[in-house]
């Protein structure tokens, strides 16, 4: 166990074996090869950031350039997975989900219940989401809890190399639709990943940091900022239980009630817009079922109800950090009736 | 040391990743008297819970960490010396360790103990080797475990002789290929590894399924064995908790993983969750699965063990010693009883199925004890 | 390839089948007993049933939201259809899918879609899988003059050309998008015509003439089979019910469904050809027609006395496994 990979490595990792173990996986996206068409290198890119790089010479045509056509591809994953083939589609940046939303929301995540049962769609999606490197307002969202509300799709938010390795591994092998969001300041963390396959359930969080004190509730990159805060406040004596919920859908009600009835006090990190988001959904669950131990109101920790802004003085002031996070554990810490 | 009257009781280092320890609380007042491996303090890492003992007699002056304070391996928990040091003496200790202790240095400085890996036949099995000396120990842990399970032990047996800890063939990060899953092919691994490590003879312990290939290798290979050591064995007798090993190779997720790891406690509180996340993510591996239930089945059948060798124990010619917890809930307590006279017997009151965890510095001693005592017999 | 008699006769069940089952819908639509939306496909029978004359159970298709033709023309069980279309137990569907989502995977029916254009992407997947899995499989995907507007379908007619896929675009232009005609939606000339920027042949057929239809698409199937890569298919229908059932067409001319139902009738044409030139006989022929009004009574009378789908329903299906 003692082997330390990125998270991008990791993400590598689980297609090249995954792909390896079952020839019924494929790789479709825009330049996830890199160079079709063109005078000069294949795998010239492995995809913009190089995650898929090295997979095109392992694996030929199993993986696939696509043309800038979100809904044709995306639908051609679907299309394929319901007759038997097991697509990973990598759609570039989470943004551009509005561009194919239908062949998601509509197609892939109803056919099983539309027709009866009788439809599988072992469909993988993964997708890059988040601000922080001045990408701008149609490059920088978290859009999660958008396909969390949708039934039939199964929602994947990892944040770490261990975790991104075993649930694109048990994505691949789900017989659901699912979609992984992949942090893109993420990418280059470092972990322990085991050198072999391994899947991680869905809907099993991670409790990350046990605390007795307050239980701070955070997906993909938040868990790190809250891990930052945790550790601030409990040089004050505030210890934090910091939980990752690992997939939004499904969730790990269990765990998180489990410890917001020992702590009593609640605080949810959360990337994206405040609106209807897993911060929202989360503090409703616990205010229905963990009423009784509350102890303070639940606070959430959120970007405001704006667009991701571009400017680095304003994505800075926009994104939560580990100050934000902080501040709302003592507000909550402190608070008594 | 500096002083031999003055034992400075410090943060012990249990297994490869530890590098913090919480003290949960003192079993011993300021002032109070503790002889050599009574336990002082109840410490918990991220793994496992346990309680750190005194290795000299004396008086617990004082009490440096207190009881929720996170302290760093090898950090000051308390000062234990003779009944007549001054209190001033005891804060200059303290003081001159708070201005010399580097948290971590150990680590960083000898790169602390790490694994290796040798290659037996088609499988690769890894290890971890520890001091120096012969006959060397050699320790196998039990069914679905690692030889993480020695971490309270390895380095106590460490003094004067190797101690190595392997991977069973299918466990920890040992090759997943357990072949029939049988004794006998994992007692043929057992040797093959002391072959390649040109081992032999050498004390071997070994827990439950562990004890179980230890017996076979004995009974089939005296010559390897410089003494036999069976904890909470396999191998004794029929009964055994089926619906463990049953619960434990199906349980997919923590909560299913937890209540099974409990049965192998006599104090559940000791299965701490980052313990129970280790042994989700060896389940987790692709070829884990099969492999434990291959090795199951080469022990267990129909609710009993079907690999027992009881009535063979009288063919044994190495010293031989069993231990057993009282509470355990594996694999009873009562297999140690009725053996043949000349096998030490000795039982845990109040361990479980785990003994060197849940009793280490006893086993410890037993362990030592034994094989120093047997390396001297003819 | 010529059809011989066989052939001939089940290509001609199929569109007795599809006629007598969609009036029948209609009818019974009236009577409030059946629920939600339907899109009738009469007028339409002979695109279906000379379209899915050249394909296999193996090779898939993908329907519209007028997709009962293409279910009873790719084998779908009739009963089954109109179980689903009654919201009963017994539909291919369990009653969770409607007359809109009507999909059976086994006979290759990858679902009529309840978005327009919704399925062109879909058959490139399946085209893709055929083609990854080496099996010399087709995928057809049914469009209407509406979705032939539709960025998806654009999309997957360059996506099925740039990965050489065995697809084939069938577009049954029946000349209204819901309430609007093709004359003000489609700007284009010909919704042919519009293949030929994706760099893919195509042909215009007379989409009442099962025979035009059968020889059309069969080359443009045979193609995609051998590796030619994908064609378009245009044919030119017309169909006797409105939109949805409801829609008065007060949009649609004087006369305009009696002229076609008198003279341009699918089926009649069919009659007539395969009597006058074949060894079929007017007699053989009303034997099938019987057999159809047989099964779509038993088939409705099935239906309606079938147990609805209850509360245990409700949550199955949403995933394998969650």
């Amino acid at each position: 166990m003692a082997r330390t990979i990125t998270y991008q490595q990791a993400i590598n990792e689980a297609l090249d074996q995954e792909m390896g173990n079952d020839p019924s996986v494929i790789l479709m996206g825009e330049d996830i090869v890199g160079g079709s068409g063109a005078d000069g290198e294949m795998d010239a890119w492995g995809g913009p950031l190089g995650i898929t790089k090295g997979l095109y010479p392992k694996y030929g045509d199993r993986v696939m350039d696509t043309p800038i056509t979100e809904s044709a591809f995306i639908g051609a994953a679907v299309g394929a997975a319901a007759s038997g083939l097991r697509p990973v589609a990598e759609l570039m940046f989470s943004d551009f989900m509005g561009v194919c939303f239908d062949q998601i929301y509509n197609q892939a995540a109803k056919f099983r219940y539309m027709f009866g049962g009788k439809a599988e769609t072992p469909v993988v999606i993964r997708t890059m989401y988040g601000a922080g490197i001045r990408a701008a307002a149609q490059h920088s969202q978290s859009p999660y809890s958008i396909f969390t509300h949708v039934p039939g799709l199964k929602v994947v938010v990892p944040s770490n190399p261990y975790d991104a390795k075993g649930l694109l591994i048990q994505a691949i092998r789900d017989n659901d639709p699912v979609i992984c969001f992949e942090h893109k300041s993420l990418y280059q963390t470092e972990g322990e990943v085991p050198e072999e396959l391994y899947t991680l359930p869905f809907g099993e969080a991670n409790v990350v940091r046990e605390g007795g004190d307050v239980t701070i509730i955070a997906l993909g990159l938040m868990v790190h900022r809250s891990l930052e805060a945790a550790e601030t406040l409990a040089a004050d004596g505030i210890e934090c239980e910091v939980i990752d919920p690992r997939t939004t859908s499904p969730l790990d009600d269990e765990t998180i009630l489990e410890s917001v009835e020992s702590t009593g006090r609640v605080v949810i990190v959360d990337e994206a817009s405040p609106r209807c988001s897993m911060a929202t959904d989360i503090s409703a669950l616990i205010a229905r079922d963990a009423f009784g131990s509350l102890e303070a109101p639940i606070q959430m920790v959120t970007p405001p109800h704006t667009p991701v802004p571009f400017a680095g003085s304003l994505e800075d002031l926009y994104v939560p950090d580990a100050t934000k996070i902080e501040t709302a554990v003592r507000q909550v810490a402190g608070y008594s009736r | 040391m500096r002083d031999p009257e003055i034992h400075r009781l410090t943060m012990p280092k249990w297994g490869l990743t530890m590098t913090a320890g919480m003290v949960v609380k003192w079993l011993v007042d300021e002032g109070g008297e503790v002889a050599a491996g009574d336990e002082l303090v109840e410490v918990e890492t991220e793994k496992i819970a346990s309680a750190v003992e005194a290795a000299t007699a004396g008086v617990l002056h004082r009490r440096v960490a207190d009881e929720g304070d996170t302290v760093p391996v090898g950090g000051l928990l308390g000062v234990i010396a003779g009944p007549d040091i001054a209190p001033e003496q005891i804060d200059l200790i303290v003081e001159e360790f708070a201005e010399t202790f580097v948290p971590g240095e150990e680590a960083v400085t000898t790169g602390g103990p790490s694994t290796q890996r040798v290659q037996v036949g088609d499988r690769s099995i890894r290890y971890l080797a520890l001091g120096e000396g012969g006959p060397p120990a050699v320790l196998l842990h039990g069914f679905g475990g690692d030889l993480n399970n020695w971490l309270f032990n390895s380095d106590a047996l460490s003094t004067g002789r190797t101690v190595y800890a392997l991977d069973l063939p299918g466990h920890g990060e040992s090759s997943r290929d357990v072949g029939d899953g049988s004794i006998d092919t994992l007692a043929g691994a057992v040797t093959g590894f002391m072959d390649a490590l040109a081992i032999s003879p050498a004390h071997i312990a070994g827990h439950s399924l562990g004890g179980a290939i230890a017996l076979q290798i004995a009974l089939s290979e005296p010559a390897r064995v410089a003494s036999l050591s069976l904890i909470a064995s396999a191998g004794l007798g029929p009964e055994i908790d089926a619906g463990f090993i049953e619960g434990f190779v199906a349980a997919e997720r923590r909560r299913a993983l937890r209540d099974e790891l409990q049965k192998l406690f006599a104090d559940p509180a000791l299965v701490t969750r980052r313990l129970v996340d280790d042994v989700l993510k060896f389940k987790r591996i692709d070829g884990v699965a099969d492999a434990l239930r291959k090795t199951a089945t080469g022990f267990v059948s129909g609710g009993a063990q079907s690999h027992y060798l009881r009535d063979r124990l009288g063919e044994i010619t190495v010293p031989t010693q069993i231990i057993w917890g009282e509470m355990d809930g594996i694999i009873p307590a009562s297999h140690a009883a009725g053996l043949p006279d000349s096998i030490e017997t000795t039982l845990l009151p109040g361990a479980g199925h785990m003994p060197m965890m849940e009793a280490a510095s006893e086993v410890n001693l037993l362990l030592a004890g034994f094989m120093e005592r047997a390396a001297v017999t003819p | 390839m010529p059809l011989d008699r066989e052939e001939l006769l089940h290509a001609y069940r199929v569109m007795k089948t599809i006629r007598v089952f969609e009036e029948r819908v209609h009818d019974e639509f009236a009577t409030g007993e059946i629920e939600g939306f339907v899109h009738l496909y009469a007028g339409e029978e002979a695109s279906a049933a000379g379209v899915m004359a050249n394909l296999t159970r193996d090779d898939r298709i993908a329907s519209t939201h007028r997709g009962h033709g293409h279910c009873i023309a790719k084998g779908v069980d009739v009963r089954g259809m109109m179980a689903e279309i009654y919201g009963r137990t017994t539909g291919v569907c369990h009653g969770k899918g409607g007359s809109m989502h009507i999909a059976d995977l086994d006979e290759g029916m990858m679902g009529a879609n309840g978005i327009v254009g919704g399925g062109p992407p879909l058959i490139c997947g399946a085209a893709l899988a055929a083609k990854v899995k080496g099996t010399r499989n087709v995928g057809v995907a049914f469009v209407g003059d509406g979705a032939s507007n539709q960025g998806t379908t654009f999309e997957s007619l360059n996506l099925a050309t740039v990965w050489n896929l065995p697809a084939v675009f069938v577009a049954e232009n029946n000349g209204y998008a819901e309430a609007t005609s093709s004359r003000y939606s489609v700007g284009a000339d010909s919704i042919a015509d519009r293949a030929a920027g994706f760099g893919m042949p195509s042909v215009s057929v007379d989409g009442h003439d099962f025979f035009a239809v059968y020889e059309a698409a069969g080359e443009a199937i045979s193609r995609a089979r051998d590796g030619g890569g994908p064609s378009f298919v245009e044919c030119r229908v017309n169909r006797y019910f409105g939109h949805f059932e409801g829609d008065a067409q007060t949009y649609r001319g004087p006369n305009e469904v009696e002229d076609l139902r008198a003279n341009r009738d699918c089926i009649d044409l069919f009659r007539v050809a395969v009597t006058t030139s074949g060894d079929i006989a007017q007699a053989d022929l009303d034997g099938i027609d019987s057999d159809v009004d047989t099964l779509i009574d038993s088939a409705v009378d099935e239906a309606r006395s079938a147990p609805r789908p209850g509360a245990n329903d409700l949550l199955t299906d949403v995933y394998v496994s969650y």
